[in-house]
């Protein structure tokens, strides 16, 4: 135990409590950030403030070092615990108040996988980056993207593999998606510890993301493109 | 020191492993999705040629067809009750091989990650990832594999079962684990954090070191980690064949033969004492590690600039033993009482 004084949240001012949440983000401290979620609350900050100013502010730092080789996997997913921890609570006010939608993801590791780390962190990235994302799991054949594609109509389809017995499915579904002429409706990622650009490009992949930090910034940049491109055509 | 694998490290300045097992058996028809554990029963003529390609390249060691055999992994496929049956036809299928090789070759038992994430931050307990590896090992045991090999581990607990299994099995046993992520494991697990755990284990492998992970440059940079541990205990390396590409519908890793030779003979004066390689790691490539690790005499441990010059450069600065490691890491929370 540390001989410093300790914390109350309520007793800091908003600015200080905001900074107290990054840094309780970063040390995955679930409790906290769930107090400190329902004080800005009580406070009344708006759910989508809260979220986009403190929760995602937050998982920005975290998603930083995880990208910088300075958290690993196991630091990234305390902290999205803790950040899952405060969406709880936000969610359902946040449909609510009809707060801005930053888009959603299907997100699944391919046939013949059961890796889901690198997939989960990804998952609970996009959450704290503000999507909504749909986790089919492990061991997902064509038809199950597909099935799970057109009932949510995502913005983004996320694949993952972490085996090299089992990237090439990736191809297959997006070959799949092609014959169905509905490839273009979605933006297509992917990412996995062997794949790699090149990889992502020749099976026809919009991008490949090298991590859970990256997939965020791509999937904000792709889904920024789609959405221009659907005023300019409108 | 009654076992084969002791026996060939006190007898030799080195050892070649075996290279790709996944590459391999893709080439020979496996889909992609398809356990390549299946093959043991469905296809043991393809499994026997996939280790008669790692011996008659010159490997001393090869390891079975069974990285994805303990239970967790199995299931996927709906064969987890296939555990034991699929891990011993990997081994027996070995030692046939292995016995008709008219030198000595040892049948590594190969053990890889349950893909699961261990308590408190997963699901996996301590106890059951013991009990799905002891359930392998005992399988490959009754196959007659010669040691336990356990790979590409990226967390210490997972890395500490495996060790609890061997040891339940009374079997002597290698691991290595895969330095994937900035020089460390996805875990953030470093070369000298793995030197010190071994070094700390009730039962310790008979070597550790690192297998796969990014490039063979990477790994030879954790090899060097391992020498500056002053580890008692021999290390491995076994790293892949460059990156993967994907050529013509098949996955195809971009180090040739001529680099895998040049890694070798590193990864031997950096002080590993068995060499082999991982993914992308074909029979071509493995012949030209042997021929030159026996015609080129030892050096001296190469630096990292030397290794960065000769087969290229690394995937991160650093990898988290060196002084110059990322200074960001913020300051932790005051206690709370």
């Amino acid at each position: 135990m540390s001989d410093e004084d300790e914390i109350i949240l309520s007793e800091l001012d908003d600015e200080e409590l905001v900074q107290q949440m990054f840094d309780d983000l970063y040390d995955g401290l679930k409790e906290e950030i769930e107090e400190a979620v329902n004080i800005l609350l009580e406070r009344k900050w708006e759910p989508y403030r809260i979220l986009t100013e403190a929760l995602v502010g937050g998982m920005t730092i975290v998603g930083k070092d995880f990208r910088d080789g300075i958290l690993f996997v196991p630091e990234v997913l305390l902290a999205a615990n803790a950040m899952k921890g405060g969406m709880f609570i936000l969610k359902p006010l946040l449909a609510e108040t009809g707060a801005p939608r930053v888009g959603k993801m299907v997100i699944g590791t391919v046939k013949g996988d059961i890796h889901d780390i690198g997939k989960n962190l990804v998952g609970m990235m996009m959450e704290g980056a503000g999507f909504e994302v749909v986790d089919l799991g492990i061991n997902n054949a064509v038809e199950s993207y597909l099935d799970a594609l057109e009932t949510e109509q995502p913005d983004i389809l996320g694949m993952s593999a972490l085996l090299t017995t089992t990237m090439p499915y990736m191809k297959v579904v997006i070959d799949t998606m092609v014959e169905k002429g509905i490839r273009d409706d979605y933006i297509v990622l992917v990412g996995g510890a062997p794949l790699n650009e090149e990889f992502g490009k020749a099976i026809g992949a919009d991008a490949y993301c090298r991590d859970a930090a990256v997939a965020v910034e791509t999937a904000k940049e792709w889904v920024g493109r789609k959405h221009n491109r659907m005023a300019a055509g409108a | 020191m009654s076992d084969l694998l002791s026996k060939l490290m006190a007898e030799r300045d080195w050892l070649m492993a075996d290279g790709a097992t996944g590459t391999t058996l893709f080439n020979m028809g496996l889909q992609s999705g398809d356990a390549p554990e299946l093959w043991n029963v469905d296809h043991p003529d393809r499994i026997a040629k996939l280790y008669q390609g790692a011996v008659d390249a010159g490997s001393d060691i090869f390891l079975t067809n069974s990285f994805g055999g303990t239970r967790a992994r199995l299931k996927l496929h709906n064969a987890q009750d296939r555990a034991h049956e699929l891990s011993q036809r990997a081994a027996e299928i070995g030692r046939e091989v292995a016995d008709k090789a008219g030198r000595p070759v040892v049948v590594a038992g190969s053990m890889g990650p349950t893909g699961e994430i261990m308590v408190p931050m997963g699901a996996l307990t301590h106890a059951s990832a013991v009990e799905m590896f002891h359930e392998q090992a005992e399988g490959l045991k009754a196959g007659g594999a010669d040691v336990l090999w356990v790979e590409t581990i990226s967390s210490d607990e997972e890395f500490k079962a495996a060790a609890e299994a061997a040891k339940l099995a009374d079997m002597p046993w290698c691991g290595t684990m895969s330095f994937d992520t900035a020089g460390r494991t996805m875990m953030g697990f470093t070369s000298a954090d793995l030197a010190a755990l071994v070094a700390r284990l009730d039962h310790p492998p008979l070597a550790f070191g690192a297998n796969c992970g990014v490039g063979a440059s990477d790994l030879l940079r954790t090899v060097l980690g391992f020498r500056a541990s002053g580890t008692e205990i021999p290390y491995i390396a076994k790293g892949n064949a460059g990156i993967p590409k994907y050529v013509d519908g098949h996955i195809h890793y971009d180090g040739t033969p001529d680099l895998m030779a040049k890694y070798a003979v590193l990864a031997r004066d950096a002080g590993a004492k068995i060499i082999g390689g991982c993914c992308g790691t074909q029979a071509e490539h493995l012949k030209a590690m042997r021929k030159a690790l026996e015609e080129t005499p030892r050096g001296p441990a190469p630096t990292l600039d030397r290794i960065a010059a000769e087969i290229g450069g690394f995937s991160s600065d650093s990898d988290g033993t060196g002084d110059n490691e990322p200074s960001g890491r913020r300051t932790r929370r005051r206690s709370r009482g």
